[in-house]
């Protein structure tokens, strides 16, 4: 059953296609049933808990707050003194602030985030859940009547839907504050003038596809890092396997829906 | 005790019809039928690769049967709609083979944790009756340990409780004496027993130990490479003169009929 060449390859590649289409219909599954949970759970008594939704946010969202803040800050002070060095050259070093401002608030701001929340939370839950598999857990969830998708995943999507956007404002302020130093220091204005500046360049526009983004991510996050955890079979080691490919495919997915995102929002 | 048992068995709480089953291509469950009666031990018995764990998880419903009815209650479940499904498992209680406790819930809010989901009472009244069940299995005072502080069958005890906590008429135990030593296998052994005499409860007992199976069981059923082999009370298993089932209770290796054919083609690996 050796497949050399050619044959080798696009069996591999169709085998491939087919595992992808597969885990994106397990994906669609997956958001159709937590959806479902959120609206209807309260009707059929079987409600998504405050009580978790509120420890996922904490989890997801406010202990993710300090890496968050100083990555972003560094990112907009790395922003700053490139522009400036480049602009440099032909002398519009002060035009360094609008491309700042909206830079930051389209793209790399949420895009900082949702890499933040991909390496924290994106392995965590991959490894909750695929523990759960594993250890019978899930299985004793179904048996005893609860929905292991509302209990599990429709607290962390709303977790996301509500810490994404969130996240997003802080690492888009940290990120600007971050720029806004630098400026300070290199083109000698008060901080004051260079946030008028950055106000006055800023549209609704521009917040709004940043937002709009973040949820995105986070519809993303939650189901990537939740399925890759169901999945997860094979003892320690593939529960290793299925955290590591949870990071790395949630980071992935932010970056390529980013950039499809763009596309059309731009363009 | 046993004469009321028959009588009223009339209505069965399981029954299994030509259950077919495959894993990949591979034929797990080869025409199964069986039936268990209410306030009845069944003890599902067969070695490693019988097939008794994929029966137990087609009785409970985590997969759903093609070829073959199966009914809880007497209700297909294939027919059930999600709703019923969820009304049904309130009836059940599985005590899993590891215990499948939750990890980050200590002992006690583990087994209260059915009484969260499926009822409105206070929590008082949720920590008194998971109590109850922990005085029943013998741990009490042990509620506010984590999962990974108990032993092996501590844990056991423990995913007792919470399937019981519900007052199910219809229990699952998957191996119960596994990993166990035999004092405190026997001890689980009891407990089954003292179970069913003490609450309204149909068992069903998935296991490969032969001791344990005779000392709880109201009859067993002997799988054997996804078949049954028998179905009877404990004396007629014991004295039993199919082969396989003798070779099960006397623990003689299998000895597997060579067929030169196969065996070459096994070897060389050619594919048909």
């Amino acid at each position: 059953m050796q497949a050399s060449g050619f044959r080798g390859f696009s069996e591999r590649l169709g085998r491939q296609f087919a595992t992808g289409v597969e885990d994106f219909g397990y994906g669609a599954l997956l958001l159709a049933e937590s959806l479902f949970w959120i609206v209807l759970g309260r009707w059929w008594q079987q409600p998504v808990r405050l009580q978790a939704m509120v420890k996922e946010m904490m989890e997801i969202g406010v202990l993710a707050i300090p890496v968050l803040s100083i990555l972003a800050f560094a990112n907009g002070a790395m922003m700053a003194m490139q522009g400036i060095y480049t602009l440099r050259d032909f002398g519009a070093e002060s035009q360094v602030i609008t491309g700042i401002a909206t830079s930051v608030t389209r793209e790399f701001g949420v895009l900082i985030a949702g890499i933040v929340v991909a390496g924290r939370s994106g392995s965590a839950i991959a490894a909750r859940i695929g523990t759960m598999q594993m250890a019978q857990e899930i299985d004793a969830l179904r048996v005893m009547g609860v929905a292991p998708v509302r209990y599990l995943v429709a607290p962390i999507l709303v977790a996301m839907l509500v810490m994404m956007p969130t996240l997003t404002i802080l690492s888009d302020s940290m990120a600007i504050l971050g720029g806004g130093v630098v400026s300070m220091m290199e083109l000698h204005i008060s901080l004051g003038t260079y946030l008028e500046r950055v106000l006055s360049v800023l549209e609704p526009g521009d917040i709004w596809q940043g937002m709009s983004k973040s949820l995105v991510f986070g519809v993303l996050l939650t189901l990537v890092a939740t399925g890759n955890g169901f999945n997860a079979t094979g003892g320690a080691e593939g529960l290793g396997r299925a955290t590591t490919r949870s990071v790395v495919l949630c980071i992935s997915a932010i970056v390529v829906a980013d950039m499809i995102f763009t596309f059309f929002l731009i363009l | 005790m046993m004469t009321a048992m028959a009588q009223q068995a009339d209505r069965p709480v399981i029954e299994v019809e030509n259950l077919v089953t495959y894993y990949g291509r591979q034929k797990v469950l080869d025409d199964v039928s069986l039936s268990i009666a209410e306030g009845e031990i069944m003890v599902i018995m067969g070695g490693s690769g019988s097939g008794k764990s994929t029966l137990l998880r087609y009785l409970l419903g985590l997969h759903r049967p093609d070829n073959g009815v199966i009914r809880l209650f007497g209700r297909d479940i294939n027919k059930l709609s999600g709703r019923d499904w969820m009304a049904l498992r309130k009836k059940m209680g599985v005590a899993f083979q590891g215990g499948a406790l939750f990890n980050s819930m200590t002992v006690g809010e583990n087994v209260r944790m059915p009484l969260h989901e499926h009822t409105h009472l206070d929590e008082n009244t949720m920590r008194i009756m998971s109590r109850m069940k922990l005085e029943v299995v013998n741990l009490a005072g042990f509620e506010h340990l984590m999962p990974s502080q108990l032993s092996g069958g501590m844990l056991k005890r423990a995913a007792l409780a919470r399937a019981l906590v519900m007052d199910p008429s219809l229990l699952f135990f998957d191996e119960p004496s596994a990993g166990l030593d035999p004092v405190v296998a026997a001890d689980l052994d009891k407990l089954i027993l003292r179970i069913r005499d003490a609450m309204q409860v149909s068992i069903v007992v998935v296991t490969h130990e032969l001791q344990s199976a005779f000392d709880i069981a109201d009859r067993i059923t002997v799988l054997d490479q996804g078949r049954i082999l028998m179905v009877g009370s404990v004396d007629e298993v014991r004295n039993s003169d199919i082969p396989r089932v003798r070779n099960l209770l006397s623990r003689t290796s299998e000895e597997q009929i060579v067929n030169a054919d196969e065996y070459l083609q096994r070897l060389t690996g050619s594919v048909d």
